[in-house]
């Protein structure tokens, strides 16, 4: 607009669409598409590839699936209950990314705190209480984060190699801790009697009945829907920057639209025999998780700092951040949202055992994380890149499984996508340095 | 005047108008390295001070020790005339003293309004109060008439090298500042973005505020001091107003650290 430098103002006004997200500039709807389409076109298309890749995915598994299951309720939601695990670790692994670290001990860790809660409430043993025994389990994967990134924050350590030794240690202590007790390895949540192992068990398999769940969709909907607006209007209102009416609105009935569809879907009949309809709890514990974090990222000081340290480490130290301590909290953040991923995985196989796979979980995790969008250089992602990513990875587990594909065309797969993740975001990263080197 | 004139008695004039800043015989060493000797320098407010020399003349040493980075061996600095005693960039923040690095340390992807209030958040309720802050950040940038950018919501990454600057400089007046110190401001930027952050830094002297400028462009130093301090192998050779000085002279000084036409004054 006032690109004084340039002297063509054309070529200005271009340049700049280009690099300003559309969102700040439009005045109107139509403004702010063309904006975001020219932003597309630039290879910087936020998370459009992410949603279309699912289509795609969706397409193609049901056209080749057996008598095309793929797109039924039941797998709809059982997709959903087994990308669960893989949303909530790649959240976790959102944390340290966006510092520029990577933790790879988080597939072990969830496995520590979840074997941990799973002995606790055997009724064979120590008897614990369900939310004594979830809370035990979590407190401990955040003190494994506390050691894990004191580490690496206040000694330097290469968070790789911490974390590498994390992945050896934690595995070792998980194998240590399943032995523990009269089951062989196999302490389980469905075997025995008893309420505790029960709610552990229902984390992932229990459902809201069908009538609340309309109405808890209809006042989270609502609730959000509300404070978009109110916030949007306030700020056109005293003229800060804010998107037109429309799109505001445009962005609260595509929420609506999502919300009805799962609550929807979720209430068919599931069951071959009987019923079993509604939301499944774990769809309830992502998104608290989800909401939670997305608050404490970006509407926080701690939020803004973890953006900050992953952007530029000595801006904020200068600005007076102290940056180990943000970095350890980081870490220890990540344990703890995996060792909720850990309960969920627990849950989903009804107990715990040696056959945990840390190593692919965390390939999994950051898997997602980089598909949905976040950048293993560390300052750019979100956490709904993490979910985004986590129904991805899901996605394909899920299909590949429907067609009895065998588990090493699995690995192929999912690490032939991580590549090509990880090579979006570095060819993306490369287009938007050029941009900004060619306009200064 | 362009000799320290008062290196055996250093203490400031008590006239009416103190200088905002005033280093009197300041000495720092770095092991056997004698980096500055008996330096004194003065900072008057709405005035712009730059400070010349070569490379490894003290330049940045002395701006550091200002700027609470380094502690002088010997010597005294006086804020508005009282003694003080600068031991971080803490303590030079609280007293009104923001420096502007090169490197300019702003965080790429975050937008202007993060990087000014980057460290300093306004709060409400515990969370982010990003009305608050963005009204302030586009009040200080429109009274620095900063007005290129399209919007204080896009990202630092999307900016250009002078607006970059003009956001570094806007952050560090931010803060009720009121000396501003800026190194090579305009090292790396092109014509028209020169112009526009030496414009930036009249504005500063017209609001009041102290402000040095170190720089290697004699062109851009004429453009815009009204005082003219030149350190050479870490002893100020000549300070003065800029109208007492020639591109020539100072050229003399930051090579020879004697300036014969500057002599006589």
């Amino acid at each position: 607009m006032q690109g004084s430098e340039l002297s063509d103002p054309t070529a200005a006004a271009e340049a700049a669409a280009l690099e300003v997200p559309p969102e700040i500039v439009a005045q109107t709807l139509n403004d702010y598409f063309r904006g975001w389409w020219a932003r597309v076109r630039s290879g910087d298309a936020g998370v459009l590839p992410v949603l279309a890749g699912l289509v795609i995915i969706a397409a193609v598994f049901e056209v080749i699936s057996p008598h095309h299951v793929y797109l039924s309720a039941n797998n709809l939601v059982n997709l959903f209950q087994q990308s669960a695990v893989f949303m909530v670790l790649a959240m976790a692994e959102g944390f340290v990314l966006l510092l520029g670290e990577i933790d790879l001990s988080v597939g072990y860790v969830a496995a520590v705190g979840a074997v941990i809660a799973v002995q606790l409430v055997q009724p064979a043993t120590t008897k614990w209480p369900w939310w004594a025994a979830i809370i035990a389990g979590l407190a401990a994967c955040a003190g494994i984060g506390f050691v894990q990134g004191s580490l690496v924050s206040r000694l330097r350590l290469p968070s790789f190699v911490v974390t590498l030794a994390g992945y050896l240690v934690f595995n070792g202590v998980m194998l240590i801790l399943l032995l523990l007790g009269p089951f062989s390895g196999y302490p389980s949540l469905t075997s025995t009697a008893g309420t505790n192992p029960q709610v552990l068990y229902q984390l992932m398999w229990g459902t809201i009945d069908p009538v609340v769940s309309w109405i808890a969709m209809a006042v989270i909907v609502g609730l959000l829907g509300t404070t978009m607006w109110l916030r949007d209007a306030g700020r056109r209102r005293s003229g800060l920057v804010a998107p037109p009416a429309s799109l505001t609105i445009l962005k609260i009935a595509l929420i609506a639209v999502v919300g009805i569809a799962v609550v929807a879907i979720c209430n068919i009949n599931r069951a071959a025999i009987g019923t079993l309809a509604g939301v499944p709890w774990v769809i309830g514990i992502v998104l608290a998780i989800f909401a939670a974090w997305t608050v404490l990222l970006e509407r926080t000081r701690y939020g803004r700092y973890v953006y900050a340290i992953g952007g530029n480490p000595e801006a904020a130290r200068r600005a007076g951040i102290d940056l180990a301590t943000i970095r350890t909290l980081a870490f220890m953040l990540c344990a703890f949202t995996a060792g909720i991923g850990g309960l969920l995985y627990a849950s989903y196989l009804g107990g715990m055992s040696n056959n945990v796979n840390g190593g692919q979980l965390v390939l999994y995790a950051v898997a997602a994380a980089v598909i949905g969008g976040t950048s293993l250089f560390g300052g750019r992602g979100r956490m709904v890149h993490g979910v985004l990513g986590g129904i991805v990875i899901g996605a394909i587990y899920n299909g590949m499984y429907l067609l009895g594909l065998d588990v090493q065309w699995q690995f192929v797969v999912t690490g032939a996508v991580l590549v090509a993740a990880v090579t979006i975001d570095a060819i993306s990263r490369r287009g938007a340095s050029a941009g900004s080197a060619a306009h200064a | 005047m362009s000799e320290a004139p008062a290196r055996d008695h250093p203490v400031p004039d008590q006239q009416a108008a103190v200088p905002l800043l005033q280093v009197r015989g300041l000495d720092k060493h770095f092991g056997p390295v004698q980096a500055l000797t008996a330096v004194d320098l003065d900072l008057p407010e709405g005035q712009v001070t730059a400070l010349c020399g070569d490379n490894g003349a003290g330049k940045s040493v002395l701006t550091k020790c200002i700027a609470g980075i380094h502690q002088p061996d010997h010597g005294q600095i006086y804020w508005a005339g009282e003694p003080v005693h600068i031991r971080s960039p803490r303590d030079a923040a609280q007293l009104g003293i923001e420096t502007v690095y090169q490197d300019l340390a702003l965080a790429d992807n975050l937008d202007i309004v993060q990087n000014m209030f980057l460290g300093r958040e306004r709060l409400r309720n515990g969370f982010l109060d990003e009305n608050d802050m963005e009204r302030a950040a586009a009040e200080t940038l429109d009274s620095l008439r900063v007005t290129t950018v399209r919007s204080i919501r896009q990202p630092v990454a999307s900016l250009s090298g002078g607006q970059r600057q003009s956001v570094a400089v806007a952050k560090a007046v931010m803060w009720n500042s009121k000396l501003v110190i800026m190194d090579e401001p305009t090292a790396a930027l092109g014509v028209v973005q020169t112009r526009m952050v030496l414009d930036l830094v009249k504005r500063l002297r017209d609001r009041g505020l102290a402000v040095m400028v170190i720089s290697h462009n004699l062109i851009d130093v004429f453009d815009v001091a009204d005082r003219i301090a030149v350190l050479y192998l870490g002893r100020m050779v000549a300070q003065d107003r800029a109208s007492a000085f020639d591109l020539q002279s100072v050229v003399e000084y930051m090579t020879t650290g004697g300036g014969n036409r500057h002599a006589g004054q």
